[in-house]
């Protein structure tokens, strides 16, 4: 009996305990929510079809950007891979019958849905029009509904925290009998450095929007500097957290890549321990890059030097995971399915966007680029195209084993494809129009943009297209696909050798992992 | 009640894992507090003299006997984990219910603190009449930080008082005892962290 048919009430699923079930109800919501962010963000690129007023007001466009953003962030990208996936895959690629607490992780993901819902109420009350950022001294006097967009993200904060608790912990104290951290997957190193991330720097955050709802509401001053505050403490305190928060879209990302090429290329990943360890390198020294989103509010030459230079390190960290990625190709018996095109895209993406990166940590750059597209462009390579299509593929991979049914895939290599083509038409012509001098967040532009502008909108409704083909195709092959084998793609990882769907704790029996994970050497018939 | 959930291996499995949760728990309050310890450097370095006036004039007396308190309170609850372990029910309830007793205390002192510096005309965000008579336009920044340390420090004082409570009746009921001694420990542990941070908000507030 698998965890899918064990009990089918409603209030089974809404009450589980079972990781596997939680990690559904995630994905559920967070694909819900990036439905809502994109749909946002699809009315952005409708008015910016032409100059000046075109569908909306120039309020109404403040309101778009911002719940855009905080959409996109909060209510989908930090819970994404992790919580979905995460919660799902984990405890099983361990050889654990769940997280360590299980009710909390059910805690958790109520939590998630009521700030969730406390940041869509602030609709009600007006909105936000502060951006994504929350900066004061603005957010602190803006006429907009301030106070409940910071309370609701302050409740995910928790929900994030839960679950990075329950993740640590559930990698230290339930993995199978002789499994050390070398012979876990590489998903798992991955979530493990994703999880120390949310629960260091989610307080952090914490207190920033703390003081900025205080503030709103009750006129705290924390960040006043006519009461003897200072703004840029907010701006110290915001980055602090949302930097590395970065690092919790892209990490779980990179860990889903580090399961997919291994899996279609046939082959053990050429360097198992570098591409571990170097999601410590990213997610220690992601620490400590915050200063780079700060570069022309008054830093001192040496501090923004030092902070450029942090922040290149970490493409060299990132740089580590590509090249083994890519050396692990070489020479592989290559399948090309969906899983492994998204894949591909994301290896474009990411380095594309990844040297972006690298230019904009350049101080005398930043300068001319900070504020505009070009930034605008270069964080939605790595996020967009970084995260969004590890998650996409993460989807089509894990997709037989969670439903127990395949995918068709032709659909799913057309969509691929539109939302790459998609995706680079959307956000290519940004970094040239940024270069150009379009500030980020404006309403109007100058006539000669609006080529540019046009392109990005037109990319933006294929990568509708590509986003909305695999809702279709997913929810119908749900119920109506091709029955999936336990091991479609001939995967050695440990999430693959128990039944599909897997049973309520898993396996069946104790699982035996003495064959690692990777090991392609030895042939299929002979895993345990 | 006290057998190990059944996706663990065993009771000992389980309390380690409760053990970890906690600490790492412990660790993500610590960065809360970091963020606040971080905005005292900043604005004390900014403004170094509003800062000494401002402690100056905190209550001493008052902050250092809720010091006291708390260092007294942690001894008691930390007696209760050593009761417990050895079986003794009752002790542990009454060691537990002292530093419950102490933690209503600290609360009650730190709301006549609060009263006291009100009726002075302190308020947080440069409420009040005290900021219009003193022309150091960056005192209230001692005293909305002052607000803001405290007060949150006080909401996991009070946190700290639920958890302990939930555990008396946990003891009451026997849901913990000699083998399940790891659940007053990590409330325990939680509040000799709440101590903790009073142990650093002390002098930064009062004394310095």
């Amino acid at each position: 009996v698998s965890y899918l048919s064990i009990d089918s009430t409603v209030r089974s699923w809404l009450l589980t305990t079972d990781h596997k079930r939680i990690g559904v109800l995630y994905l559920f919501t967070v694909s819900f929510f990036l439905a809502l962010g994109g749909s946002f963000a699809l009315a952005l690129r409708v008015e910016h079809l032409g100059p000046g007023p075109t569908v909306m007001t120039a309020m109404t466009y403040d309101r778009l950007f911002t719940l855009h953003g905080v959409t996109m962030v909060w209510l989908f990208m930090i819970p994404s891979i992790p919580a979905a996936f995460g919660n799902f895959f984990l405890p099983i690629m361990i050889g654990a019958k769940d997280v360590a607490f299980p009710r909390l992780n059910l805690l958790s993901y109520w939590i998630y849905v009521a700030g969730a819902t406390i940041v869509l109420a602030s609709l009600l009350f007006g909105g936000i029009d502060t951006g994504w950022t929350f900066y004061p001294p603005y957010a602190s006097t803006s006429p907009t509904a301030v106070f409940w967009a910071v309370l609701g993200i302050f409740v995910i904060g928790w929900s994030t925290i839960i679950t990075g608790v329950n993740f640590i912990v559930t990698t230290h104290a339930m993995r199978a009998r002789g499994m050390r951290f070398l012979d876990m997957p590489l998903f798992v190193w991955a979530m493990y450095g994703t999880s120390v991330i949310q629960v260091l720097a989610t307080p952090v955050l914490g207190l920033a929007l703390l003081l900025t709802g205080l503030d709103h509401a009750f006129a705290w001053g924390m960040f006043d500097p006519a009461r003897g505050a200072d703004p840029l403490l907010f701006q110290h305190l915001f980055w602090f957290y949302s930097h590395p928060a970065v690092y919790i879209m892209i990490l779980p990302a990179m860990g889903v890549v580090s399961e997919i090429v291994p899996t279609f290329s046939h082959k053990r990943p050429s360097s198992y321990k570098a591409i571990a360890y170097s999601t410590f390198g990213i997610a220690f020294v992601g620490f400590l890059t915050w200063g780079h989103h700060m570069f022309v509010a008054g830093m001192s030459v040496v501090d923004a030097g030092a902070f450029g230079i942090l922040s290149m390190l970490v493409a060299i960290f990132s740089a580590i995971k590509v090249f083994n990625w890519t050396w692990t190709m070489k020479r592989g018996a290559i399948t090309v399915k969906t899983p492994l095109l998204y894949v591909f895209a994301f290896l474009f993406l990411f380095v594309f966007g990844g040297m972006t990166g690298v230019a904009v940590a350049t101080t005398s750059l930043d300068v001319h680029w900070h504020d505009t597209y070009f930034v605008v462009a270069h964080f939605h390579f790595i996020m967009v195209g970084g995260t969004l299509t590890a998650f996409l593929a993460a989807l089509h991979y894990w997709f037989p084993k969670m439903t127990g049914r395949m995918y068709p895939e032709r659909l799913g290599v057309l969509s691929a494809a539109l939302v790459f083509a998609g995706f680079f038409l959307t956000f290519f012509p940004q970094f040239l129009l940024g270069n150009g001098g379009m500030p980020r967040r404006y309403y109007d532009y100058p006539a000669r943009f609006q080529t540019l502008h046009v392109l990005s909108t037109a990319g933006a409704f294929v990568l509708a297209i590509g986003m909305v083909l695999p809702v279709i195709y997913l929810v119908w092959s749900a119920f109506h696909g091709e029955r999936a084998p336990d091991n479609p793609w001939g995967s050695r990882s440990f999430e693959w050798r128990t039944q599909t769907p897997p049973p309520k704790h898993n396996f069946l029996a104790q699982p035996d992992f003495k064959v690692g994970a990777y090991e392609y050497e030895t042939p299929l018939e002979e895993l345990p | 009640m006290n057998e190990a959930h059944e996706h663990f291996a065993g009771l000992e499995e389980q309390e380690s894992a409760a053990r970890l949760g906690l600490w790492v728990f412990l660790g993500s309050e610590a960065l809360l507090f970091a963020g606040l310890f971080m905005l005292y450097a900043a604005l004390r370095v900014e403004h170094p003299h509003a800062f000494h006036e401002g402690v100056h004039h905190a209550t001493k007396t008052l902050g250092s006997i809720n010091t006291g308190v708390l260092l007294v309170s942690s001894g008691f609850v930390a007696y209760a984990v050593h009761a417990i372990r050895q079986g003794r029910r009752a002790l542990a309830v009454g060691c537990t219910s002292v530093t419950i007793v102490l933690g209503l205390v600290f609360f009650a002192i730190k709301i006549t603190e609060y009263a006291k510096h009100w009726s002075e005309g302190i308020g947080p965000g440069a409420r009040g009449a005290f900021f219009t008579e003193h022309a150091d336009k960056a005192l209230p920044a001692f005293w909305t930080l002052y607000y803001t340390a405290t007060g949150l420090h006080a909401v996991h004082v009070l946190v700290g008082i639920t958890v302990l409570a939930i555990l008396v009746l946990g003891i009451v009921r026997g849901k913990v005892d000699e083998r399940t001694a790891y659940r007053l420990e990590c409330g325990a542990t939680y509040w000799h962290l709440v101590d903790l941070f009073w142990i650093f908000l002390w002098p930064l507030f009062y004394l310095a």
